[in-house]
């Protein structure tokens, strides 16, 4: 059985040679097909004595069943080689950026405001805005500032040409103050807001700007003291800046619209103003004369309101020094704030 | 407020260091800001006496001076100041003194040669000791002034010079005693008032005062002194102390008027009683009176301007300015002092009418002290008497009518209430003894009369402040309020303004924040308004208007960048925008005859996507921005019409439509405004009304088909003048149920299709949800399509 021997030793032979799979599937024609050299060797069974026909035939299968089986697998090698030629050819450089547009950017200002929004909401305040063409009445008087008080010139005013109803020219509000009025005479008490926006005073130079943006607070209640405003103040400046490290002082000052009134400072436990003692914000318990202008009875009802700038908050937050630079429109600036 | 630390401490002394001190009087309310030494540092100056001056042998401008410094042997010092003089007492800086140059720096003073002539120190002026500008000669010391001794401790160079920032309620504080009172009552320490005796009249000598307007004028004490030597010269230690309260010293008379004023509060007025034209009257204006003020302003009063006066007319601004043709000078022999009260509400805001402002104004409109008129007159003749001689006349007190100082209540409990402390009954009254004010303890709490010195304690409220003041701010707890936990309303209809704005971001805007006001000429360029709302005051021309648009002021940020090398700018701007409208009543958010909407505005400049590997650039253009518009509004059903637009080419604007609202415009920069403002190339910009935008309506589920969708496309031309939307508009006007979507999804010009026309391609998907649709039921509704269309729009199906 040399021949036997030799045709199965022939076909792995090729079967492992042939790189091609059409090659391979010739290959097998040649031995396993219906004139493949194997089944030659199946057809001349039938000449053999009858006592060595039996033996020979379990040969012969089982060279063919060995043959099917390296065919077989000599068939998924090269369905493999291909598959992996072809991923290799598919290879990306997935270094390469990305497609399409870019993103925009919040400025840090909306960033900040935000930031103070969502601490006062976690203590249940509303967000409220209003008007900036504001009457003197809202800007001024309402707040216990009549005319010709000298606490008015604390304050330059930016005028407009058209009036009031009295005959006042209308003015842009100094202060998000005037939303403390309108607010309370929208909802009724307990009143717990926060009213940020934009603020003008005539005022330009490095560390003025003639606009200029302010958050108002307002809670007023039956029992809203100057101690729960020291206790609010001084946690949001600490969830603000995500630090404990923060000293909190409050010094007497005066507002018309505050008795009594507060300055409030800041200092940082670390970091370049490590000690230094930063004025951050106007406060006290709201004046009678403004709770009365609130609909309200000062005897029943009392409060705080503070002012804080929105943009000495963000330059102390993100190291910025220079106030211009919010207004400027640079996209070398702004595209910081990812 | 700005005094000498030194003139403080000769009033109350507590035992604070400076820093001490000012830390005290800023935790109390009067905020100390800044704290500057009199002197820059020196050391190893002493008096010395000039004994002989003689020529230097080899300079025109030099002296050679024998010196006495208190040693065994004088010293021998060149000096090139014009003043030198045999028997002056001049300050000298021995061999090894340190002085503070000009730069801040300090040097030593060296034994050296000037001119070949050895020179033992040097004779300084007072800019070399830095307390002065003056280096025109020597700083001439006192004749009596101990040779040898340390120029520092004569002139009391060891001082502070304190700089307060008063709030407009405490004008008692604007003087050293008021300061001091503050400082005994905060620190402890005990408080010596300065001692003002009377001082007896010499002549009878007097002049008439009326006071007609009682209720501006409540008190005019006066006096008059006769044969005075006004040019006498200022004494040194009221010079300084002039000085370092930031005051030039004038002349004696003017002096001594500043420095009562410093020291006691006291505002006066010293005129040239031979240049009065008659008795004095105080009363207001009359239409069309002028004078001529001190400051050489010439002003017309009125009614409402309190005026002194006397036969000739108004002669003074009461408690502002006096008048130039009365004023005593350095040649005046007889003087009339004036020591008023005038009510605040008489004198404020009137000296801001003439746009100018006194010390007296200053003082006057916050409220003067109306019990110390007699002491200020009798602080004053003392001092001239001192200084300029001369024969006082009596004292001429004219009360007409005071203010009157009601008691205020004070409820314990209201005070706890308010400052969230108990602080007591016992440390009140205390608070109460230690700032002068007069109480009495009633059932629930006191009475308190405040004094006349103090113009702001007229409700409880004022005095809960005082007391919080003194008790100290820093020991009011800061405590977490208890508080009720009702939910707060959360509108789904309504989309979160960050949310908008990240949305808007999202789409590659980045975000702007510009100033309300505008030039004008972006108002009518962009906005066509020619009549924007105008500043009173701007900041400058370039700021004037409110801007009524957006629009300028993106322009103006593109520009920018561009000059800074940015080649692709895309911003966006949420901000309100003003415009008169007579439609806008007072309302809870609104001010009569101002519209004041907030606006949400965006501009794309430069190329589409960022210059990158992977796509081929191209400018970005009106599609582009629609769709992102149509991204921010995808809640919402909006719709574009063309329109006109002052900021936007003609052919390229479109309105934007919400349920056939107008809320806004968008459209490329029109190429005037492209060349004006120097862009390269056209923007795309827009700008909505905000509230449109938040709106969100809440979703309402409809049911899914679970039968297959067919889907058909429709190919047509039609004219090019068509728009696409008139033919979506066509086939949804009578739209077959079972269609579902139906969209235009290719647009094609040219061959295959003719010259003026286009070929507009929409797919349609029918669909039904109780059964799968027959080819004869999707027919029919393509063929009833395409019968809408060919009706209304008039279009052939393109084969």
């Amino acid at each position: 059985m040399d021949h036997l021997e030799k045709i199965v030793s022939d076909a792995l032979e090729q079967f492992g040679r042939i790189g091609d799979a059409t090659e391979l599937e010739q290959a097998k024609a040649r031995f396993l097909g219906k004139a493949g050299a194997l089944t030659g060797l199946l057809k001349a069974l039938g000449k053999l004595p009858a006592d060595e026909r039996r033996e020979a035939g379990s040969r012969i299968n089982a060279a063919k069943d060995r043959l099917e089986a390296a065919l077989e697998h000599r068939r998924d090698a090269l369905a493999q080689l291909q598959l992996d030629a072809r991923l290799a050819e598919e290879a990306l450089d997935v270094t390469l950026p990305g497609r399409g547009a870019s993103c925009g950017r919040l400025h840090p200002l909306t960033r900040t405001q935000e930031r103070i929004e969502a601490i006062f909401r976690s203590i249940g305040f509303d967000v409220a805005d209003g008007p900036e063409i504001e009457t003197d009445w809202n800007n001024f008087t309402a707040l216990n500032n009549p005319e010709n008080h000298p606490a008015r010139s604390m304050q330059d005013t930016f005028y407009v040409e058209n009036q009031d109803a009295g005959g006042r020219p209308l003015l842009l509000r100094t202060h998000t103050s005037p939303m403390q009025v309108r607010y309370a005479r929208m909802h009724a008490p307990p009143l717990k807001v926060i009213a940020p926006g934009r603020t003008y005073r005539v005022d330009s130079d490095a560390t003025h700007s003639p606009m200029f943006h302010q958050v108002e607070g307002l809670w007023i209640d039956e029992d809203v003291s100057f101690a729960d405003l020291k206790g609010v103040y001084t946690d949001f400046l600490r969830r603000f800046f995500e630090t404990e490290e923060l000293e909190v002082r409050f010094r007497p000052s005066f507002f018309p619209f505050t008795e009594p009134s507060a300055e409030i400072d800041m200092a940082f436990g670390a970091g370049p103003n490590k000690g230094q003692w930063l004025e951050i914000s106007g406060a006290g318990q709201v004046h009678p004369a403004v709770i009365r202008n609130f609909g309200l009875d000062p005897e029943k009802y009392i409060g705080f309101a503070f002012g804080s700038g929105i943009e000495r908050l963000a330059m102390l937050r993100y190291g910025i020094h220079d106030l211009r630079l919010f207004y400027d429109g640079d996209l070398r600036f702004l595209q910081q704030f990812a | 407020m700005k005094f000498s630390e030194r003139w403080l401490r000769s009033f109350v002394d507590p035992s604070l260091s400076t820093a001490e001190l000012a830390h005290a009087l800023t935790m109390a309310g009067l905020e100390v800001e800044s704290l500057e030494p009199a002197a820059p540092p020196c050391s190893g100056v002493v008096v010395a006496e000039i004994l002989e001056v003689a020529r230097h042998p080899n300079a025109e401008r030099l002296s050679l001076c024998r010196v006495n410094v208190g040693e065994p042997a004088p010293l021998t010092i060149v000096c090139g100041a014009p003043n030198v003089l045999a028997g002056m007492r001049a300050p000298c800086a021995l061999v090894g003194a340190r002085l503070t140059g000009a730069d801040g720096l300090a040097f030593e003073i060296k034994r050296s040669s000037l001119r070949g002539v050895d020179s033992q120190g040097m004779l300084c002026s007072a800019k070399e000791l830095g307390i002065d500008d003056d280096h025109a000669g020597l700083l001439p010391l006192a004749a009596d002034a101990p040779i040898g001794g340390d120029v520092r401790e004569l002139l009391e160079l060891d001082d502070t010079v304190f700089t307060l920032k008063l709030t407009p309620n405490r004008a008692d504080c604007l003087s050293l005693l008021g300061v001091a009172r503050e400082v005994a009552a905060i620190t402890g320490a005990s408080f010596n008032a300065p001692a003002i005796a009377p001082v007896a009249a010499k002549s009878e000598a007097r002049h008439p005062v009326n006071i007609s307007a009682a209720d501006g004028c409540g008190r005019f004490a006066a006096r008059v002194i006769r044969n005075v030597d006004a040019a006498a010269p200022v004494p040194a230690w009221m010079k300084q102390r002039l000085a370092r309260a930031g005051q030039r010293s004038i002349s004696a008379l003017v002096d001594v008027t500043n420095y009562v004023m410093l020291e006691l509060g006291r505002p006066l007025h010293v005129y040239d009683l031979d240049k009065l034209t008659g008795g004095i009257d105080v009363r207001f204006g009359r239409k069309g009176e002028r004078l001529k003020l001190l400051n050489e302003q010439n002003v017309e009063v009125d009614e409402t301007v309190l005026c002194i006066t006397d036969a000739s007319g108004p002669i003074g601004l009461a408690g502002i300015m006096g008048g130039d043709s009365t004023k005593a000078e350095t040649n005046s022999r007889n003087i009339f002092l004036e020591s008023a009260f005038f009510y605040p509400d008489a004198v404020a805001g009137r000296a801001r009418r003439y746009n100018f402002t006194s010390d007296a104004a200053h003082r006057f409109e916050r409220g003067v002290d109306f019990d110390n008129n007699v002491a200020g007159i009798e602080r004053a003749t003392e001092l001239i008497l001192a200084i300029c001689g001369g024969e006082p006349g009596p004292t001429a007190d004219h009360v007409a009518q005071l203010p009157e100082r009601k008691p205020v209540h004070l409820r314990s409990a209201r005070a706890a209430r308010v400052l969230g402390i108990d602080v007591g009954d016992a440390e009140i009254a205390a608070i109460f003894s230690r700032l002068g004010l007069s109480s009495v303890s009633t059932a629930d709490g006191f009475e308190v009369t405040p004094p006349s010195y103090r113009f702001d304690i007229a409700i409880e409220e004022d005095l809960i402040e005082e007391i919080a003041r003194i008790y100290g701010y820093e020991r009011i707890p800061a405590k977490q309020p208890r508080t009720r936990a009702a939910m707060s309303p959360q509108h789904e209809a309504v989309r979160p303004l960050l949310q908008m704005k990240e949305a808007i971001a999202a789409r590659d805007y980045q975000e702007v924040i510009n100033f309300s006001f505008v030039e004008t000429d972006w108002e009518r360029d962009f906005c066509g308004n020619d009549a924007p709302v105008k500043l009173l005051n701007p900041i400058s021309s370039q700021l004037s208007v409110m801007r009524s648009g957006l629009a300028g002021s993106l322009v103006a940020n593109v520009r920018y960048n561009l000059n800074r090398k940015q080649g692709r700018v895309r911003l966006f701007e949420l901000g309100r925008v003003f415009r008169a409208d007579a439609s806008v009543d007072d309302g809870p958010l609104t001010v009569a005859g101002i519209a004041q909407p907030l606006k949400l505005a965006a501009i794309a400049y430069g190329p589409a996507y960022p210059e990158q590997w992977g796509l081929a650039e191209r400018k970005v253009d009106f599609y582009d921005v629609k769709g992102d518009i149509e991204s921010l509004l995808a809640r919402a059903n909006a719709r574009f019409e063309p329109t006109t637009h002052p900021a936007l080419h003609p052919g390229r604007a479109a309105k934007v439509l919400l349920d056939e609202q107008p809320i806004g415009w968008l459209g490329e920069l029109h190429p005037r405004w492209q060349q004006k403002y120097e862009l390269p190339q056209a923007p795309v910009l827009f700008e909505l009304d905000l509230d449109a935008l938040l709106a969100s309506p809440i979703p309402v589920h409809r049911e899914v088909s679970k039968f297959p969708p067919v889907i058909r496309d429709l190919a047509l031309v039609v004219d090019e003048s068509v728009p696409a939307e008139a033919l979506l508009e066509a086939m949804q006007s009578s739209r077959p149920a079972l269609v579902q979507e139906l969209w235009l999804f290719d647009l094609y010009r040219g061959k295959g299709v003719g010259a003026g026309k286009k070929s507009l391609a929409f797919r349609v998907v029918m669909q039904d949800t109780s059964k799968t649709l027959t080819d004869v039921e999707t027919e029919a509704a393509m063929a009833q399509l395409l019968q809408l269309l060919v009706q209304r729009v008039g279009v052939k199906l393109r084969t």
